[in-house]
């Protein structure tokens, strides 16, 4: 079996479960403000994905391990050559943990409030640089023979990744609308259910813009199906967002993410990290470990895999109930002072 | 500075901040599932409240353990990129099993235990957090075969082709000797950690409600939860000295400088003593040594069972070394800080177990007292744990350098898989990328120590009355549909 195929394959299936899942969970954390006109409808927000996130976010540490176990020429290329966007992620990534956990213990809006901006900042952050990221990567950066970055900063802010970034911003945006309208009830479920109707639309027309600047430039003839599943996808979510079906919207939103990795990773394949020299670019052969590791981890992979599947899915069903202010108390955690 | 400087403050930076989290995450979650047994079993109210009450203590420190962990997952590829190269297909391996196997659980299962008080039977909910407890545990066995397998690298070979450390087996990095000894005594340490925090806050609030005539809650609430503290602090404190001692025979023969330097033991000797105190300039070399207290025969006996066996010194070490690796470099670590830093995990934790034998002679057979000093003894004592554990981790990897991966000195061992750390440092990272990040993770991590502290503080001191604000779990029906149109009581 041909090991580093594999492996490259795994890769992409952990960073769909990461976009898939964290995607609407930024979506939700960058809502707050638009949709938690009232501190309790805030609330009501934070605590559809309150059993969840941290769950999600760990699609992320496995995509970064795995990358380090099965790719370490490239996990190492990677991260030091994108070190300022991995900063501002990381950074992003930090408040916004501590935002989520801390929040409710203290009662207190001024509180309150910084802890929604440390959700919000941390919440878009990542939702547009994960695409300025992986824009860059279909793109093609500048390594040199020792498969180093030789770019600046700058040159990652490239028209093609800034439109990406928007692309994943929009995606997840609309992610969570639609997740929340499926999850939530009353005010905020008819409030979610507008506007992710109308981002909907601003999503088909970026995300597809990018979809198709992909496919001419970068890509090759057999991921034309990834896009025109795209596409099917996000006129979907137009149309479904528009007859208020949650649950197929939803769904119509997760294939678009799925789409969307298929289309990046199909473009790469089979580069890991295409050079603008060719001859330098990483490949899934010279950046990948032995094989010896890579039959080690598979099995671990797939064996374990499947297993968390299932008690994440076991989490979702457990949490499958719709919220809404009905439920929030009046008052979570101590004030600052004693009263 | 160099970009080589700051990567290495960066990474001891990052990852002591994220150490003073984990050890009382590993140690608090069991403690925690313990006391919600206590409650399944028993069904007392005592138990549940104090489940609450820790509980809550416990997810104030964990999401602060998450957020600085995602950091060093990446931190490897950013500042230290070559060293991933080298090591990567050996070292990637642990990281990788340890999100999978643990982490994954533990996140899963927490956000279960939070909001599932009143959306799962009892029995469920009670395995969430035992689930929890144990996935933290697991965590801390892959991340230390990571870095046992930097101490002393097992089950690999170094490829001339390829120029990079190659795993040959995996059996050897996940039973790797240095391996076995430092997840005992990294897990007692945390033990040690929580366990103080426990007997701490417990003593505290005993002491302050006889004080304030409510002997009943005194000892129908917080005794146990001293008594829980306590001896987990002595049982750990034990733990802690046996696997110490283990590691350190081990150390002896593995990294003999990283011993030799700790006891400020430059000349070869017979019958080596113990130095308690020793005065020493800081140019960090030999001549500046000055003995003042020893303990004859103690470093031998440490290094070897045997209290006036050969223990080999700094001096001869560097021949050494320069005979097998190439001379002009300097093959011993900081001796002051390893010196230092070694005493004072010793003292600080030695320290702290010592008290909970005298405070478990204080509280025997039902007593309660109302010593104020008792009580501020026991906020603290719960620092010192924390130090403790800081140091060994300084001790042990400024004790490595200038090694990250220190040669095996088995001669059958695995020849070539060594790294200089000069040789580790990214080399496409310049030295603004690496000071404008450190400067926003210190800065960023010095306004979260701040509120971390705060919101500990203030939940401590609420007490078990903090709890009193939800509503009661009890209320939850046993079939989980019908919990969706009540409050949620432990939510955000
Ligand atoms: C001996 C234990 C230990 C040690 C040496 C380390 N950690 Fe850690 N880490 C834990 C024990 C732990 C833990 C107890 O499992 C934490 C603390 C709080 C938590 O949620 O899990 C954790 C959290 C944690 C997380 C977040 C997990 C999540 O989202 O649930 C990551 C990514 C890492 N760690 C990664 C690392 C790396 C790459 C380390 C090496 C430099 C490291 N940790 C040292
Ligand atoms: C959480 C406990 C840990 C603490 C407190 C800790 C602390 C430190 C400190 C203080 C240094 C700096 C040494 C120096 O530069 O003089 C260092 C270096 C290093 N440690 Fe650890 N460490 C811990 C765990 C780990 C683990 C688990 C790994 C690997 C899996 C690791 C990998 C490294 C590496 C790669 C370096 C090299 C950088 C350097 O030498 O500065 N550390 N660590
Ligand atoms: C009797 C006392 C002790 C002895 C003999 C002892 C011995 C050692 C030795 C030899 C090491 C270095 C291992 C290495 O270089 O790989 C070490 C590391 C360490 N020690 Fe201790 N220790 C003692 C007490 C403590 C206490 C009380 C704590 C904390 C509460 C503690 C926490 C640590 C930690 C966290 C490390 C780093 C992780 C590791 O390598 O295991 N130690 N200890």
């Amino acid at each position: 079996m041909d090991l580093p195929l594999i492996w490259f394959l795994l890769i992409a299936v952990l960073w769909t479960g990461y976009l898939v899942l964290e995607g609407f969970d930024f979506g939700v954390g960058m809502l707050i403000p638009v949709l938690g006109r009232k501190d309790k409808d805030r609330r009501v927000l934070i605590n559809t994905i309150g059993p969840v996130w941290d769950g999600n976010e760990v699609w992320l540490l496995t995509a970064g391990g795995a990358t380090f176990a099965a790719f370490p020429e490239w996990y190492a290329t990677m991260f030091s050559g994108f070190y300022i966007p991995l900063l501002l992620i990381l950074l992003a990534l930090i408040v916004r943990v501590v935002a989520f956990e801390w929040r409710g213990k203290i009662d207190d809006d001024g509180w309150r409030a910084w802890a929604d901006r440390a959700i919000v900042f941390g919440s878009v952050v990542p939702a547009i640089l994960w695409g300025v990221a992986f824009g860059n990567l279909v793109r093609g950066v500048h390594l040199d023979a020792d498969h180093q970055y030789v770019g600046t900063f700058w040159d990652l802010l490239n028209p093609y990744a800034l439109l990406g970034g928007a692309t994943t911003f929009l995606i997840f945006l609309t992610h969570g609308a639609v997740f929340v309208a499926l999850k939530t009830d009353g005010d905020i479920r008819r409030g979610a259910g507008r506007l992710a109707s109308r981002l909907a639309v601003a999503t088909l027309l970026v995300a597809g813009g990018w979809a198709v600047w992909t496919q001419l430039a970068y890509s090759t003839a057999w991921t034309w199906g990834a896009t025109l599943v795209a596409a099917v996808a996000l006129v979907r979510l137009v149309v479904l967002t528009r007859q208020g079906r949650e649950g197929r919207a939803f769904a119509a939103s997760a294939v678009t993410i799925v789409a969307a990795v298929v289309l990046i990773f199909g473009s790469m394949f089979p580069d890991v990290m295409p050079a603008v020299d060719p001859a330098n670019s990483l490949n899934i052969r010279n950046a990948s470990s032995t094989d010896y590791t890579l039959t080690i981890m598979t099995w671990v992979a797939v064996i374990l895999t499947p297993v968390v599947l299932l008690y994440q899915g076991w989490t979702y069903w457990v949490f499958r109930k719709r919220i809404s202010t009905a439920q929030i108390p009046e008052h979570t955690g101590l004030t600052f002072l004693r009263r | 500075m160099e970009a080589l400087e700051l990567a290495r403050w960066q990474f001891g930076i990052t990852t002591v901040y994220h150490f003073i989290f984990v050890p009382l995450t590993i140690g608090l979650a069991p403690l925690v599932a313990i006391m919600q047994t206590a409650w399944y079993r028993t069904g007392n109210e005592r138990w549940l409240r104090l489940t609450k009450f820790f509980g809550k203590l416990m997810l104030i420190n964990f999401a602060i353990g998450v957020a600085t962990g995602i950091v060093q997952e990446f931190q490897f590829g950013m500042n230290w990129s070559e060293y991933s190269r080298f090591v990567g297909d050996v070292f990637g391996a642990p990281l990788a099993m340890e999100a999978l196997a643990a982490f994954f659980v533990e996140s899963t299962f927490l956000g279960l235990w939070i909001f599932g008080w009143d959306k799962l039977p009892k029995k469920i909910h009670l395995g969430c957090i035992w689930a929890v407890a144990i996935a933290t545990n697991l965590s801390a066995y892959f991340i230390l075969a990571a870095n046992s397998w930097m101490q002393h690298p097992v089950g690999a070979i170094f490829n001339l082709e390829t120029g990079r450390a190659e795993m040959v087996d995996i059996v050897a990095v996940l039973t790797n000797s240095t391996l076995l000894a430092a997840f005992p005594h990294t897990i007692a340490a945390a033990f040690l950690t929580a366990g103080t925090f426990v007997a701490g806050i417990a003593a505290w609030w005993m002491v302050r409600l006889v004080r304030r005539g409510d002997a009943e809650t005194a000892r129908d609430v917080y005794r146990p939860a001293l008594v829980l503290g306590l001896v987990t602090m002595l049982v750990s404190g034990g733990g802690v000295a046996l696997s110490g001692d283990l590691q350190a025979k081990l150390m002896f023969q593995q990294q003999p400088m990283k011993m030799a330097a700790a006891e400020g033991l430059c000349a070869t000797e017979d019958g080596a003593a113990f130095s308690i105190l020793t005065l020493g300039d800081l140019s960090n070399d030999c001549d500046g040594v000055v003995h003042l207290l020893e303990v004859p025969g103690l470093t031998s006996y440490l290094a070897n069972g045997d209290f006036t066996s050969t223990v080999t010194g700094v001096e001869d070490l560097q021949a050494r070394y320069e005979e097998q690796f190439g001379e002009g470099i300097d093959y011993s670590p900081n001796l002051a800080v390893t010196y230092w830093s070694f005493r004072l995990m010793i003292g600080l934790g030695a320290g702290s177990a010592a008290l909970a034998l005298a405070a478990l002679w204080l509280v025997r057979r039902g007593r309660l007292t109302d010593k104020p000093w008792f009580g501020r003894l026991g906020l603290l004592a719960i620092p010192t744990p924390f130090l403790a554990s800081a140091f060994g981790w300084i001790f042990t990897e400024m004790g490595r350098q200038p090694w990250v991966v220190h040669p095996n000195p088995d001669p059958s061992g695995v020849d070539g898989v060594w790294m200089l750390t000069a040789r580790g440092v990214s080399t496409s990272v310049g030295p603004g990328a690496v000071i404008g990040s450190m400067v926003a993770f210190t800065l960023l991590y010095g306004v979260l120590a701040v509120v971390w502290f705060r919101l500990m503080k203030r939940y401590a001191s609420e007490g078990v009355a903090a709890t009193e604000k939800d509503p009661s779990p009890d209320a939850r029906r046993d079939d989980p549909d019908d919990a969706s149109d009540r409050p949620l009581s432990f939510a955000y």
